[in-house]
């Protein structure tokens, strides 16, 4: 069974089970967050929860580890800046 | 102490009337399952919590629909998952600790949504991570844990890239770069910081092992099929590209892991996948106070006695926490301490010729752990793989540098001043990440080797996992 869900507005697929960050990586993504300090580039480096660099926003909750996040049909993942808190400074 | 004999729901005298369970495991791979099933047999009422929604742990992580290819021991899975599911274990997915406190009938166990878990005795089976050296270039994304790129693969199905380079030390590597093969990918080859011949001087651990080594030279059978080098020795040094990496930098090491100069190469490629060796998950143990020692591999793991007692009554401790060993030690570990904490809650008689075979094969399969460890030691001149602008400290992005000046110019002489004046595992990751390599660069930076203590001081986390603050303030 295959699953759909959105990331930055594209329609990515994913398998029954999978993680968004495995789907991400699948889709050929590599990266979908920046750091808070230096703006840099930030994906999947431990994959098991440990390290939290893949964090992503889904259906608007920030910092969500995208290795442990298991996709459902229609979630709206965006990629995230900085502490993804920009929602506050509205 | 109960006098009564036993049943699953008997236990409801003395001491432990108050707790919901007699046995709580944390932590449902290898050494969890095996003490939850061992405990719930012997007729103690047991809990066994995973963060995660599916048994297994790191070592057997797999989708609902898995029928176990690539996976070793996978019967074993399988036994031990329907003993648990069908059995008297509760197993309760999705409960990630935070805390556990001590209390007048046994511990506390603090879930992260708030729910409290009240229990006589504790198994600590937290199993490990993969310990990590940094090097330029390593936060680029592209750059992924060995483990990592395991769990990618056998539990999503997904490769991290399509030319991956894998490098490290330790066994753990062959299985990754083997796997990586099978499905497809291209590995440009696997770089083994180390030089392990050490085995031939190990022969009575390698002869009472043999099935480990046999698993082994059918991954390196799988590396000479796809023509995969294996290089020994050499390992990447840094990773290089803008926004994901698309080159490494190999090099040949000496004896120390110093660059021999001259010997850098550079290789193409879309994925590097890197570890060196393991990181028990401390938190619970230290939390609780249970005594810790140095392992031969130079991680910091707890003490536990001949039936997997740490020093704190009440607390066992089974598979990484108390020395990294692998899933078959894990499983005796595990089975051992889940019999004892039966036999000490609910008065079960023990099956002392059991557990005599099982301190036997966990006596084996120590020597084997520990001739494993003397051979792929982690040797001191990575350190001079870094510069000064390496983010030692992924999450608070600390560079060298930074740890350097709160050494030299503000005089800090341990990790936990180092943490505090300059932020090196302040970050959502705690230290878990760059804990190790930071109580080596402080060690080295003051002139002496890494001891227990500079680890214990940047290992010890009040809370285990991420909490809300509306959760802390009610807990």
């Amino acid at each position: 069974m295959s699953y759909r869900f959105s990331f930055a507005d594209k329609e990515i697929a994913a398998e029954a089970g999978q993680t968004v960050g495995a789907a991400l990586i699948a889709a050929g993504y590599r990266s979908w967050r920046t750091t808070r300090h230096n703006g840099a580039p930030r994906g999947i480096f431990c994959g098991i929860g440990v390290c939290f660099d893949c964090l992503v926003t889904v259906n608007g909750r920030a910092n969500q580890r995208a290795c442990l996040t298991e996709v459902r049909s229609g979630d709206r993942v965006e990629p995230q800046e900085g502490a993804g808190r920009a929602d506050l400074a509205q | 102490m109960p006098t009564s004999p036993s049943s699953p729901t008997s236990n409801n005298n003395t001491d432990s009337n108050n707790a919901d369970y007699d046995v709580t495991v944390l932590g449902a791979g290898p050494a969890g399952l095996a003490a939850a099933v061992a405990a719930g047999t012997a007729g103690a009422r047991v809990a066994l919590l995973d963060a995660g929604n599916r048994v297994g742990g790191q070592y057997w992580r797999h989708r609902d629909e898995d029928t176990g290819a690539g996976h070793h021991h996978w019967s074993t899975l399988r036994r031990l998952r329907s003993a648990v599911l069908t059995g008297p274990v509760d197993f309760r997915p999705g409960h990630a600790v935070w805390h556990v406190s001590r209390a007048d009938h046994g511990f506390t166990v603090h879930i992260t949504d708030g729910r409290e878990i009240r229990t006589t005795t504790l198994i600590v089976a937290t199993g490990g991570y993969d310990r990590q050296l940094p090097f330029p270039g390593w936060t680029l994304p592209g750059v992924f844990t060995a483990g990592g790129a395991q769990a990618l693969l056998k539990g999503q199905g997904v490769s991290v890239g399509r030319r991956i380079v894998v490098a490290g030390t330790g066994p753990f590597l062959l299985p990754v770069a083997a796997g990586l093969a099978e499905a497809g990918a291209r590995v440009i080859g696997v770089f083994e910081a180390g030089s392990p011949d050490g085995f031939a001087r190990h022969p009575g651990a390698v002869l009472t092992n043999l099935d480990k080594l046999a698993e082994g030279a059918g991954y390196l059978r799988t590396l000479l099929r796809h023509r995969i080098p294996y290089r020994t020795r050499s390992t990447v040094i840094a990773a290089h590209g803008v926004d994901r990496v698309h080159t490494a930098t190999v090099a040949r090491l000496d004896a120390d892991w110093r660059v021999l100069p001259g010997s850098e190469s550079q290789l193409d490629c879309d994925a590097v996948a890197v570890g060196y060796g393991f990181t028990p998950q401390l938190e619970i143990p230290l939390q609780l106070g249970c005594a810790t020692r140095l392992d031969a591999d130079g991680s910091l793991v707890a003490v536990a006695d001949d039936q997997q007692r740490g020093s704190v009554p009440g607390v066992y401790l089974a598979g990484e926490v108390c020395g990294v060993g692998g899933a078959p030690l894990a499983l005796v570990e595990g089975e051992l301490a889940g019999r004892h904490a039966a036999y000490r809650t609910v008065a079960a008689v023990p099956d002392r010729r059991a557990v005599g075979r099982l301190l036997r094969r966990r006596s084996a399969l120590r020597s084997f752990a520990a001739a494993m460890h003397a051979s792929y030691p982690v040797r001191p001149g990575w350190l001079s793989w870094l510069d000064g602008e390496t983010e030692l400290c992924r999450c608070e992005e600390v560079s060298v540098d930074t740890v350097r000046r709160s050494v030299v110019d503000l005089g800090a002489t341990d990790p936990r001043t180092v943490k505090l004046l300059a932020r090196p595992g302040m970050g959502l990751c705690q230290g878990r990440v760059c804990g190790y390599a930071t109580a080596c660069l402080v060690a080295h930076l003051r002139g002496r080797p890494t001891t227990e203590q500079d680890l214990l001081g940047i290992s010890t986390r009040p809370i285990a996992a991420p909490i809300t603050l509306g959760t802390l303030a009610e807990g």
